[in-house]
């Protein structure tokens, strides 16, 4: 008796596994690399201008008096367009956003800033995407919060969309 | 006539479609994103390291696998960081510390990682019981024949 049962043994084990690879089928794969360096310092860097309107980044410029945005994008990325607008919505609210362009070229950038405007203080140009990589961003666009004391806060990864201003705004003001 | 007219506005708005795409590529790539160092040995070292990182972008291939563009600017860095004496171990923890153990196709034991490592041991330790209990059996049953 006790031998015919573990016959199916192995047909059980089966299913059980056919089961969970099917249920894992269903399951929405998270794409996202989340940025190991939550909760510690911006890294060192210093990046020249994107384009001649604007001055470049370097780390220095995201400190003190309060916490701030760093945005990571590139003007051949699409979603970086549907954000612009939300971008300006955060300016609007007096939030400093510091730009980081990725691979781009000066008039390129002018030219996106032109057609989708401009709600950054500084652009650093990042060629070779060492300072992405240096604060574990894996795309554009993505925002980082910067509090004063250049702690990387929270990450947003992808495009910010319309109700993810407040929840920006919300993580400002806890980085304060 | 009006035909041609919307090819042609078709064939303006399909160029317009295409441009922030082709510009992605508009920038030269990084230095040691496709040269190779010059001494062979610190190649070789690079190489070795670049097969056991992931990319990020086409989260499949490792970076020495694949022509994305922040796969190019991952190989200049590791390069970089070769030819200026890390070891290709540190350029490995440098990298979990920003992406965590998924950048890594070398997997260590971990927190998370650790039942991969014992599972194996558990199951080769179950069948060795089982297979030892069997073959006992056996002996001792042919023993009884004799």
């Amino acid at each position: 008796m006790r031998s015919r049962l573990m016959l199916w043994v192995p047909l059980a084990l089966f299913a059980f596994f056919a089961g969970v690879a099917g249920y894992m089928l269903t399951q929405e794969k998270n794409q996202f690399v989340e940025s190991a360096m939550i909760g510690q310092p911006l890294p060192e860097f210093a990046l020249k201008p994107a384009f001649a309107g604007l001055p470049g980044a370097a780390r220095s410029d995201l400190l003190g008096g309060k916490p701030r945005l760093l945005n990571i994008w590139a003007s051949w990325c699409l979603p970086c367009i549907a954000e612009a607008p939300q971008l300006e919505a955060l300016k609007a609210q007096g939030v400093e956003i510091v730009g980081i362009a990725i691979r781009d070229r000066p008039e390129d950038v002018a030219n996106f800033l032109a057609r989708y405007g401009n709600p950054y203080t500084r652009i650093g140009a990042d060629d070779i995407s060492e300072v992405q990589l240096a604060i574990g961003s894996s795309g554009v666009p993505e925002t980082f919060v910067i509090d004063a004391a250049g702690v990387i806060r929270y990450q947003h990864i992808g495009d910010i969309r319309e109700e993810h201003v407040p929840l920006l705004l919300a993580e400002l003001e806890k980085a304060k | 006539m009006i035909r041609t007219d919307v090819i042609r506005a078709l064939l303006a708005l399909l160029a317009m479609l295409a441009m922030p795409i082709s510009a992605q590529d508009a920038m030269p790539p990084a230095p040691y994103a496709y040269n190779q160092l010059e001494d062979p040995a610190q190649e070789a070292e690079a190489a070795e390291l670049m097969a056991t990182l992931r990319c990020l972008k086409c989260q499949s291939q490792s970076i020495a696998d694949s022509d994305a563009p922040m796969a190019g600017d991952m190989r200049h860095q590791v390069r970089s960081r070769i030819l200026a004496g890390e070891s290709p171990e540190d350029i490995r923890a440098w990298l979990i510390a920003r992406y965590g153990d998924y950048v890594s196709y070398n997997p260590t034991i971990s927190a998370s990682t650790w039942p991969l490592f014992a599972i194996p041991v558990l199951l080769i330790l179950i069948v060795a019981a089982v297979l030892l209990r069997r073959l006992g059996k056996r002996r001792s049953d042919t023993g009884e024949a004799a």
